[in-house]
């Protein structure tokens, strides 16, 4: 169990991880959490529920303060960001539970996804001035563009509540996508999609791989995770169990204890 | 969405009001009139803070009173002409939302109501005791008629034109905030702060700004009240002025512009109704409000759609 990130050979990473600690009570949610994300690489996030990937996100996204420990986001500690200036920064996120604008069009979900990349303010908008004009149009192309690159592009004007739950986690994912991040972290994406929305979703994220975005995915759909990341690391009670390319964490005996639910000597349970 | 329809609309609006004003020459029509419009400032200026970016005031009506105020003040103590009186009372109010917003947004839900609650009662204490500057208990009176260069609005009828101006203003203006990227991440914001953040929206800034449009809204209301009454007292400025406000955004239908003309409209008439009813009036104006709410639980403007929609769904069947 080593707990400071050892630098990865090739490019420089996107983002490092180094010794977070993060405590809720007596509870060690995280537990000195280090590991590196290269640029334009999955890497899948797995562990059993309470492992403490959630709370992660939640910590690279500023959402949580970690107790300790040091985040940086290319080469730069993003420690003091809000939340929203990381996601200027270029680290955007979904939700395990979706969490859309819903009494909001689909359309206008993806605008307020665009937030960071418009600059529109109060009085320019009261005034319609010119360039907010073209702002605006020109807002409404990218996020058709989203649209179609998530296959929603028909729905557009209907309510994001309204929409089935797989449409809704894509519409998320695009959401995201608005804020043309560097960085998109994924939380369950696949949970509740059946299986041809799963395999859709999983072209989707190697699509937006392509388009040389990082991307951190927690699913516990294994043959998806597997199929799809470059690299995994293995969280269970805070703590860091295993790391590296899927197949040599599938055969990692720590990681099948952990999974199996059992302690490092395997005894039935 | 009913986009294209926008200008028409506002076209429509502005010739009811030219045709209004054209035929109607009774006084007291008119005073009536006139103080819808106000009114739908008030409730234009709450809803563009509670309706769309969903935080709760219960104090808004202390920034209608700072506005009324401070004009009342510029314009009988210091003499100052009431065009020049409009900037400082609405300024004025703008930099008080600035200063107790700071720290007064941070809460949410029934702990921001509690908070604006809080402001309002001190806004008005601070009418009511503060003798030497705001007159105390017996307000302050002489304020001048409003004038603009050689215009002068002294007149009921001019004062009507005056006040549904503004707010035709006031509402196309609105609008076009809700249509923007700013109005986008204040609808945001009330679906959820959490996503809202998470998506890149600064959202205390934009709390801020929203309460502070709100305040300055509320304070063009109570500049133009004071010109109208030419008396002003902080009875009109109290907790139930700031309840009477929330009514009026809720009965009419949050997150609507038009929700805020129904309620401002339905809300100053009810009580000219229901004189009739002489001692029971304030039972029959609540028994009303409770019969819309149940009825129709999303306001006016919803419920009217709504029954609508009812009533063509059932026709279709036949």
């Amino acid at each position: 169990m080593n707990g400071t990130a050892k630098p990865m050979t090739g490019s420089d990473p996107i983002l490092e991880i180094r010794d977070v600690n993060k405590a809720f009570g007596g509870v060690q949610a995280l537990d000195r959490i280090g590991f590196n994300l290269e640029n334009a690489s999955i890497t899948g996030l797995i562990g059993p529920n309470g492992a403490g990937k959630t709370t992660l996100f939640n910590v690279i996204t500023g959402m949580l303060a970690p107790d300790t420990g040091d985040i940086r986001f290319a080469g730069r500690s993003i420690e003091k960001l809000e939340v929203h200036q990381r996601v200027a920064l270029g680290i955007a996120r979904t939700f395990q539970n979706v969490e859309l604008f819903e009494s909001m069009t689909v359309l206008d979900n993806i605008l307020v996804g665009l937030f960071t990349r418009t600059r529109a303010g109060m009085i320019a908008s009261m005034l319609r001035l010119p360039r907010t004009r073209k702002e605006e149009t020109l807002a409404r192309d990218q996020a058709m563009e989203l649209l179609n690159f998530v296959g929603l592009q028909d729905y557009a004007h209907r309510k994001s509540g309204d929409l089935p739950f797989g449409w809704q986690r894509m519409l998320e994912v695009a959401r995201a996508m608005a804020a043309q991040p560097r960085l998109l972290l994924l939380d369950e994406p696949a949970a509740g999609l059946n299986m041809a929305e799963t395999g859709h979703l999983g072209e989707l994220i190697k699509e937006i791989r392509s388009r040389g975005i990082t991307i951190l995915l927690v699913e516990h759909d294994m043959s998806l995770t597997m199929s799809i990341s470059d690299h995994i690391v293995v969280l269970d009670q805070g703590g860091k169990i295993a790391e590296g390319p899927p197949r040599a964490v599938q055969a990692d005996e720590a990681v099948m204890a952990a999974y199996l639910g059992k302690k490092a000597t395997p005894t039935k349970d | 969405m009913n986009d294209k329809y926008l200008p028409a609309i506002y076209t429509a609006f502005a010739l009811g009001i030219a045709f209004l004003g054209w035929r109607i020459d009774n006084a007291y029509y008119l005073q009536l009139l006139i103080f819808i419009g106000l009114n739908t400032l008030l409730a234009l200026s709450l809803n563009m803070l509670m309706g769309y970016a969903g935080q709760i005031s219960l104090g808004h009506a202390a920034f209608y009173g700072i506005g009324a105020y401070v004009t009342a003040i510029l314009t009988t103590t210091y003499q100052i002409p009431p065009v020049l009186a409009l900037p400082a009372a609405v300024g004025a109010a703008m930099v008080i939302a600035w200063i107790v917003g700071m720290p007064t947004l941070r809460l949410s839900g029934y702990y921001l109501g509690m908070g604006t609650l809080g402001f309002g009662m001190i806004v008005h204490i601070v009418l009511r005791e503060w003798s030497s500057v705001t007159g105390g208990a017996s307000g302050l009176v002489g304020i001048p008629p409003l004038s603009v260069g050689p215009v002068e609005f002294a007149s009921n009828k001019s004062y009507f034109f005056l006040v549904w101006a503004v707010v035709l203003a006031v509402i196309i203006f609105c609008r076009r905030i809700i249509d923007s990227r700013v109005g986008r991440a204040l609808c945001a914001i009330h679906d959820g702060e959490k996503a809202a953040a998470a998506v890149g929206v600064n959202t205390r800034r934009l709390k801020l700004q929203v309460f502070v449009l709100s305040a300055g809204i509320a304070a063009l209301a109570g500049f133009l009240y004071a010109h109208l009454v030419f008396f002003i007292s902080p009875g009109s400025f109290g907790f139930m002025a700031s309840i009477k406000i929330v009514t009026m955004v809720v009965i009419g239908g949050m997150a609507s512009i038009w929700g805020a003309l129904f309620g401002a409209s339905l809300l100053t008439l009810l009580p000219e109704w229901l004189h009739a009813f002489s001692e029971f009036e304030m039972v029959v104006y609540g028994l009303v409000l409770m019969v819309v709410m149940i009825f129709m639980p999303r306001g006016l403007t919803r419920g009217v759609v709504d029954i609508y929609e009812r009533y063509r769904k059932t026709h279709d069947r036949q």
